[in-house]
């Protein structure tokens, strides 16, 4: 009998056409949805977010034309829980969140697997870009980057576990995005022109700072100043800015300025010169590594500091207590907060973590 | 002739296809589950929406997200002009224009929203019951949110220059909805062609049963929400889905807008038939444009006569038909797009509105063609109205010979 498999539909056209994909492979598919937020609940009422109901209207649509069953899986208080409240709370306390880190590791590869697992499937499958690969010698999954590296997406799954990689499929991981549009007109799937979704789905406006005031306030006013302590100007609330920001912040001095520290502390903005925003290092926690269990000993590799950046040659060494020091080899720009440091040999993801 | 029974009222309402009554029973007590239930037994009840949908989508040329299950045809209008009249507001745009000559659906509206404060513009339709796409361009202001005129008239059949005009709206950057209830199956349709941004239509027009229609509204038109409460039809209208009649409605529809020239070429040979016939009785005219006209529809006015006792005596003879809409027969009023083409209210008063489709036969043509003439000569033998036109006008009383 075929494997069973659970697709996680977002109602867009990777997903869409990882159905079909898994369909011409023989697969017994069936497609879900997490309903994830209402649009009032994020204070919306517009659309063209990734999971709301229209996307669940879509995605039902392209099960129903390709002949597959659907399920609607409610995980919102779950998202709000794990993804909403840890991004706002990442937010005020000065650091950069990544929510779409937070949903997979939570929601896709959790609860979405859990209940797949319960329903009796074999394997989920998700529309990431992004490739696994099973090592023989060693006996462990390995996860690889899409060849179409501006569309790769390993970086949001560094923190997949072995289980979790043995059961997910990724039917559009190697494949290009025009080849995937066009599988999709060819069968009339709704979702062939639909734009590409958001970094963030539940911030569709890209309005960080004004989602965050709408539930928490408006954010008190502070010192805008160098990092010698000279004032500049004032600042608005320190969630409207991020670091390595160098436009926007409203005040003048002789050379460009940026944004190198968010001291929340004392709800000052402090600036500093071009090479005050590079760093050597830094310390990740909540770390995972996927060719291995754990870091016993110093490696050295690649690493990316955000979601589409290049590789930045470095050391990762094991500290007592999990987490690790990551040295960079060269100065490594706007390091933040909360945002991930995913670690690459070459094309494989060795791991990563949240940065501290 | 032997008596037989003639429906010729296909504008009113239709018969629900032998199709359209089977794919829908198994809805009644086999598949009766509730589409947003969890189970199997909803999640067939979905599928089969879905595919209605997708049905209704494919035959007005529209995307399946376009498309929204009402309860027929008056529900699409009201909620496409208020839903505009809303979102324009926001805007202060507080301005329509919509035709003289529109089913009450629209009008009332219309003037409900006169009483919130819009502005509506009325444009005439002319003798013949036509507007032209340079009407509502002269109409267009900066504060018009919207313009509304129906497809095709649901009393005289004539057919606006639709695809002109949603041109005009969109030159101006206004929002075009069309009333297509009495189009939809009876002349070709492509919302993305014809410039349509909304078109309501209503299921029992062609074949499906009452109480199921639906809107189409054009990806980026957001407009409110018309009925609060669960998220059927994508939050916007609450309700559990109707789903026996959808499903109706999706058969009905693609069946409805297959052929249509082919069909229309049949009904067209009838109509002009009785058309012809009908117009030998003296003092007869035909209402509306005689080419920018829906194939099975025939408006006459029969001078002297009163419109209603001309029905009753066709009912006698087994023949249904109208005079004007079947929802204002409740009224005194003579028709308001007869009074629009500028015809007096005693000429208005004696319309008749047969509307065939490819239902009737030829025997049913000769069959009106018989029985019409000797009622009008014998109601207008007793008409005191007919016996002053004939005497202030010197016309010879061809009922006394």
């Amino acid at each position: 009998m075929a494997d069973k498999v659970l697709v996680a539909m977002s109602g867009g056209v990777d997903s869409s056409v990882s159905v079909k994909l898994l369909l011409d492979e023989g697969y017994d598919v069936a497609g879900a949805t997490m309903r994830l937020y209402s649009n009032e609940d994020i204070g919306l009422d517009k659309t063209r977010t990734c999971c709301s109901l229209n996307d669940v209207e879509d995605a039902r649509f392209v099960a129903f034309k390709l002949g597959i069953d659907f399920h609607v899986f409610n995980f919102s208080d779950d998202f709000k829980h794990y993804v909403i409240d840890n991004f706002v709370d990442t937010y005020l306390a000065g650091g950069t969140p990544n929510p779409c880190i937070e949903c997979n590791k939570h929601l896709k590869f959790a609860k979405f697997y859990e209940r797949a697992k319960l329903l009796g499937f074999d394997h989920i499958a998700t529309g990431h870009y992004a490739a696994r690969e099973f090592d023989e010698k060693s006996g462990r999954w390995l996860l690889k980057r899409s060849p179409d590296r501006s569309k790769d997406q390993s970086y949001v799954l560094y923190s997949m576990t072995q289980e979790q990689l043995a059961h997910t499929l990724f039917p559009v991981g190697e494949m290009h995005k025009d080849k995937i549009r066009d599988i999709a007109e060819e069968n009339k799937l709704i979702n062939a022109n639909k734009p590409d979704s958001q970094d963030i789905c539940f911030i569709p406006d890209g309005d960080y700072a004004g989602f965050i005031t709408k539930r928490c306030g408006e954010q008190q006013s502070g010192d805008i100043v160098l990092s010698d302590g000279t004032k500049l100007g004032k600042h608005k609330g320190l969630i409207h800015y991020t670091i390595g920001q160098r436009k926007g912040v409203g005040i003048s001095y002789s050379e460009p300025l940026f944004v190198i520290t968010k001291d929340m502390e004392h709800n000052r903005l402090i600036m500093g010169k071009a090479d005050e925003v590079y760093s050597d290092s830094l310390v990740a926690g909540d770390v995972n590594f996927i060719p291995f269990d754990t870091l016993t000993e110093p490696i050295t590799c690649t690493a990316q500091t955000r979601y589409h950046q290049k590789d930045a040659e470095c050391t990762v060494s094991p500290m007592n207590d999990g987490k690790v020091l990551v040295t960079f080899k060269e100065p490594h720009k706007a390091i933040s907060k909360g945002q991930a440091v995913v670690f690459y040999d070459g094309e494989y993801v060795i791991g990563g973590g949240t940065i501290l | 002739m032997e008596k037989r029974f003639v429906y010729a009222d296909n504008s009113a309402t239709t018969r629900v296809s032998q199709k359209a009554l089977d794919a829908a029973l198994p809805y009644f007590t086999e598949l009766y589950g509730n589409p947003s239930s969890i189970y199997s037994l909803g999640m067939e009840c979905a599928k089969a929406v879905l595919k209605a949908r997708e049905q209704v989508a494919n035959a007005l040329g529209a995307k399946v997200n376009e498309i929204y299950f009402t309860a027929g045809g008056s529900e699409s209008d009201n909620w496409a002009i208020r839903g505009c009249a809303q979102l324009g507001e926001k805007k202060g745009k507080k301005h329509i224009i919509t035709t003289a000559f529109e089913h009450h659906a629209v009008l009332h509206t219309c003037q409900y929203l006169e009483k919130l404060g819009f502005e509506v513009t009325y444009l005439p339709v002319g003798d013949k019951g036509l507007v032209t796409a340079q009407q509502v361009e002269d109409a267009i202001r900066d504060d018009t949110c919207l313009v509304t005129i129906m497809t095709a008239n649901n009393e005289i059949g004539t057919i606006q220059p639709i695809a002109e005009i949603g041109e005009v709206c969109h030159k101006h950057g206004v929002w075009f909805h069309t009333d297509a209830v009495q189009a939809v199956g009876n002349i070709d349709i492509n919302v993305k062609d014809m410039n349509i941004d909304m078109l309501s239509l209503s299921g029992h027009k062609l074949h499906a049963p009452k109480g199921v229609g639906a809107l189409y509204v054009k990806t980026g038109i957001n407009l409110p929400n018309l009925i609060y409460g669960g998220a059927q039809e994508r939050n916007k209208r609450a309700g559990t889905e109707n789903v026996p009649s959808i499903v109706a409605l999706g058969v009905a529809i693609t069946d409805a807008v297959k052929d249509i020239p082919a069909k229309n070429e049949r009904v067209r040979k009838m109509r002009d038939r009785l058309i012809e016939g009908l117009l030998k009785i003296p003092e007869s005219r035909l209402n509306g444009d005689t080419e920018h006209r829906l194939a099975g529809n025939v408006n006459i006015s029969v001078r002297g006569v009163e419109g209603e006792s001309l029905l009753l005596s066709l009912d006698l003879q087994g023949v249904a038909a109208s005079s004007g809409s079947a929802c204002t027969s409740g009224s005194l009023d003579p028709s308001h797009v007869l009074l629009s083409l500028g015809l007096p209210h005693e000429v208005a008063h004696g319309s008749l509105r047969l509307s065939i489709n490819d239902e009737n036969t030829e025997e049913d043509v000769d069959y009106i063609l018989e029985v019409l003439p000797p009622i009008v000569k014998h109601l207008r033998s007793m008409s005191p109205l007919w016996e002053r036109i004939c005497r202030t006008e010197n016309i010879h009383d061809y009922t006394l010979d």
